[in-house]
C-alpha cells in the first residue's frame, strides 16, 4: 500500500509548499533557470563597460514606449472629428495624461538618440565586423522601424504641426518616380490627408510597426548571441581571447543603473516642459509654416536644395544610395581592423555625414530665424500654441436632435447654410460653426445676439473682429436673413 | 556574515543576495513608475464622467397657475468622457398641494414606458400596462411598484431648471441609476 503510494508521489508530485520547491516544480516544467542562465552567463570578453549600455536602453525605452502607448489608447481616438479632442482631453483633464504624453512623446525623440549612439557606439568599435552582416542587417532594419514610428506617431494628435509636418513628408512619397503619385494616395488613404490617413498611421504605429519591432528585437539578440559580444577594438572578432566577464551582475547593473537615469531625466523633462499640444489642423490655413520634429529637420533643409526635374535625385536617390552604403557596410568594409583611427575612409565618411546632418539643421535653424517673415510667423505659430494650451478643455458638442429638425425643416436655414458656404465661412468658423485655428466658434450665437445685432456686426465687425481677419459682408437683405437665421440655429 | 558560506557555495550565494537586491530594486522603481500609470487609467472612476448639466424647462411664467400637469420638453446635456450629448426627454410640470412647483419625469416607474397626461380622467396613465398616477404623480392603481418620479429643480433668473436623472424600474424606493 504504502509502496504505490510512493510510486505515485514519485510520478505526479504534489505543488509543493515551500518557496525553494515551488521554484522547482516551477522550472522543471518551463526550464526557466537555464534560460536566466543562458541569458545572464553570456560573456563579454574585456569586461562590462559603459559604452555597451546603448543597447540595451534602446529596448527599455522601448518597452516603456509600448507601455505608456498601450496606456494613452485608453482615451485617444484615431479619427479627423475625434483625435485632437481626445488628445486635448488626455493632456488637460485626465490625471497624469500630460505627463504619460510627454513621456511618450519624449520617449521617442530619446529613442532616436539613443539609436544613433548605439550605430556610433556599433560603428567606432567595429562590431559589425566578422560574421555580423545579418547583426548589422537586423539592425538598419530596426533603424528604418523607428523612425517609422517616429514619423506615424507624430501625425496621431491631428494638431496644425502634425498635419503640416505630415502634408510635407507624405508629398516626398511622391518624388518617387513611376509611382510616386499610387504611393502618395496609399499613404494618405486618397489624395488628401483626412480622416482615413490617421486610420492608415494609426495602423502603422499601433499594430503593424511595434509588431515588426518585437519581431527584429528577437532576431537582433539571437543573431548578436549567436556572434557573441564583440568586446573592446582589441579583441579579435571571431575567437575572442579576452578573458570575458559574464553579463550579469556588472553589466546588468550598469545597464539598469544608465536605464533609470534616462527614466528619471525624461520624468523630469515631462514634468517641468510639458509636451504641447497646438491647435486642431486647419487645412485651409495657407500661412502655417510646417516643421518636422528635431530629427528630421536635417532632411527638411536638404530637401529646399532640390527644386523641380532635380527633386527625385535629392529627395530619392541620394538619400537611397547613402541608406543603401549603410546597409551594406559589412558586405563592403571586410578587414578584420577594427581601430578607428586604422579605418580613415569608413570613419571619415560617418563623421561627414553626421556633421552634414547637423550642418544642416544648424541651416535650418539659422534662415528660420534670420529671416523677419518667418521668425514672426512661426513665432505667432508658438503664440497659438501656448494660447490652446492655456485653455481649459472643451468637449465636443453634439448637435442636438431639435436642431437638426429645425435646421432641415426650415427653408431659411437651409439656405442661410448655402450662403454659408458659398461665402467660405466655413474655412475660418468650421464646419457647422464649430470654430477653428483661424476663426472663433459661432455655435449658441442665438444667446449672444439678436438677429439685428448679428447682421449689423456681419456687415461692419468691430474692429477685434477685423483684426483676426474678419471682412465685411456685402449681401441682399434676403440673404442677410437666411445666413442669420442659419447663425442663430447653430 | 558572507565569509561564513564561503566554504559551500560563495560565487552563488553571494550572486542571489544582489539578485534579490537588484530584484527589489527593480520592484521598487516599477512601483513608483506605474503610479502615473495606475492614476491615468483609473481616472474616470474617480471623477464622474457623466456628470448631469441642468436643464432649462422655460421662464416660470409658463407655470404660474398650473390647473394640469403641463408637458415640457427639455435638453439634457451630458458630459460623456471627451464629448457633450444633448438629448431631449419629456417631463410634466405640476404643482403641489401647497403650490410649490415639481417636475415629474415622464418615465413609468413600472418597465420605463413614457406616461401621458389625459385629459379626460384628469389622471397619468401609462399606454403600457395602464398603470394610472394622480395630478402630483401618486400612485392611483395599475402595475407601478411606486408613484412617478420627481426631479430635482431649482429656480434662477425666473427660470425653471431641472436635472434630469434615470431611476431603477421595479423597486418600491426611488433610486438614481444615472
Amino acid at each position: 500500500m504504502s509502496s504505490t503510494n510512493q510510486v505515485s508521489n514519485r510520478s505526479y508530485p504534489e505543488p509543493p509548499r515551500r518557496l525553494n520547491e515551488m521554484l522547482r516544480w516551477f522550472d522543471q516544467r518551463t526550464g526557466l533557470n537555464a534560460l536566466m542562465r543562458e541569458a545572464l552567463d553570456e560573456p563579454i570578453p574585456g569586461a562590462a563597460r559603459f559604452a555597451y549600455v546603448f543597447g540595451s536602453a534602446l529596448l527599455f525605452i522601448f518597452i516603456s514606449q509600448v507601455i505608456t502607448g498601450v496606456f494613452l489608447a485608453l482615451y485617444y481616438v484615431p479619427s479627423a472629428d475625434h483625435a485632437h479632442t481626445t488628445v486635448a482631453y488626455i493632456t488637460k483633464t485626465v490625471t497624469a495624461g500630460s505627463f504619460l504624453r510627454s513621456i511618450h512623446a519624449y520617449g521617442s525623440s530619446t529613442m532616436v538618440i539613443l539609436l544613433l549612439l548605439h550605430v556610433t557606439q556599433t560603428f567606432l568599435y567595429g562590431s559589425y565586423k566578422g560574421r555580423r552582416e545579418l547583426l548589422w542587417l537586423s539592425g538598419c532594419v530596426l533603424f528604418a522601424l523607428v523612425l517609422c514610428m517616429a514619423f506615424t506617431g507624430y501625425l496621431l494628435p491631428w494638431d496644425q504641426k502634425a498635419y503640416f509636418a505630415t502634408a510635407v513628408g507624405t508629398n516626398i512619397a511622391g518624388e518617387v518616380p513611376l509611382i510616386g503619385g499610387w504611393l502618395k494616395s496609399l499613404l494618405r488613404g486618397g489624395t488628401d490627408m483626412g480622416t482615413l490617413t490617421i486610420s492608415r498611421f494609426f495602423v502603422a504605429h499601433v499594430l503593424l510597426a511595434p509588431a515588426a519591432i518585437f519581431a527584429f528585437v528577437a532576431l537582433h539578440v539571437y543573431l548578436f548571441r549567436k556572434a557573441g559580444a564583440a568586446g573592446p577594438i582589441s579583441e579579435d572578432l571571431v575567437t575572442p581571447r579576452q578573458p570575458a566577464e559574464p553579463f550579469y551582475p556588472r553589466q546588468v547593473i550598469i545597464d539598469g543603473i544608465f536605464a533609470l537615469g534616462i527614466i528619471f531625466i525624461l520624468a523630469l523633462i515631462s514634468h517641468f516642459i510639458p509636451f504641447e499640444l497646438g491647435p486642431k489642423a486647419n487645412p485651409a490655413d495657407t500661412h502655417y509654416l510646417p516643421r518636422p520634429e528635431w530629427y528630421y529637420i536635417p532632411i527638411f533643409q536638404w530637401l529646399k536644395y532640390w527644386p523641380g526635374s532635380l527633386s527625385f535625385l535629392g529627395v530619392v536617390v541620394i538619400p537611397g544610395v547613402i541608406a543603401f552604403l549603410f546597409a551594406s557596410l559589412p558586405f563592403l568594409d571586410r578587414r578584420m581592423e577594427r581601430r578607428p583611427w586604422k579605418r580613415p575612409i569608413a570613419v571619415g565618411t560617418y563623421t561627414f555625414i553626421l556633421l552634414a546632418l547637423f550642418g544642416l539643421g544648424y541651416t535650418s535653424y539659422r534662415s528660420d530665424h534670420r529671416d523677419p517673415g518667418y521668425a514672426a510667423q512661426l513665432l505667432a505659430q508658438q503664440k497659438e500654441t501656448e494660447e490652446f494650451m492655456r485653455k481649459p478643455f472643451e468637449p465636443v458638442a453634439e448637435p442636438s436632435p431639435a436642431a437638426i429638425i429645425a435646421a432641415a425643416s426650415n427653408p431659411l436655414v437651409k439656405e442661410g447654410s448655402q450662403i454659408y458656404q458659398a461665402q467660405s465661412c466655413q474655412a475660418c468658423h468650421g464646419e457647422g460653426g464649430v470654430g477653428s485655428a483661424a476663426g472663433p466658434k459661432l455655435t449658441g450665437a442665438q444667446e449672444r445676439w439678436t438677429a439685428e445685432q448679428l447682421s449689423a456686426l456681419l456687415r461692419s465687425p468691430s474692429t477685434q473682429m477685423t483684426a483676426g481677419g474678419m471682412t465685411p459682408l456685402d449681401l441682399k437683405p434676403e440673404e442677410m436673413r437666411a445666413l442669420v437665421a442659419y447663425l442663430q440655429s447653430l | 556574515m558572507l565569509a561564513k558560506v564561503t566554504s559551500t557555495e560563495p560565487e552563488i550565494s553571494r550572486r542571489s543576495y544582489l539578485g534579490w537586491l537588484i530584484g527589489l530594486c527593480t520592484a521598487g522603481v516599477g512601483a513608483v513608475l506605474s503610479v502615473p500609470l495606475i492614476r491615468f487609467a483609473l481616472y474616470p472612476l474617480r471623477m464622474q464622467t457623466t456628470e448631469v448639466k441642468w436643464s432649462d424647462a422655460g421662464p416660470l411664467s409658463h407655470f404660474v397657475s398650473l390647473a394640469i400637469p403641463l408637458r415640457r420638453s427639455i435638453q439634457v446635456e451630458q458630459v460623456d468622457g471627451w464629448r457633450e450629448t444633448v438629448s431631449e426627454k419629456v417631463v410634466y410640470v405640476t404643482q403641489t398641494p401647497d403650490h410649490q412647483l415639481q417636475v415629474l419625469s415622464a418615465v413609468c416607474p413600472h418597465l420605463g414606458c413614457s406616461v401621458q397626461w389625459s385629459d379626460a380622467k384628469q389622471e397619468f396613465i401609462c399606454p403600457c400596462h395602464a398603470a394610472s398616477f394622480g395630478a402630483d404623480g401618486t400612485k392611483l392603481s395599475g402595475p407601478s411598484p411606486r408613484a412617478m418620479d420627481s426631479l430635482e429643480s431649482r429656480i434662477e433668473n425666473g427660470r425653471l431648471l431641472v436635472r434630469y436623472r434615470y431611476f431603477r424600474q421595479l423597486v418600491p424606493t426611488k433610486e438614481v441609476i444615472g
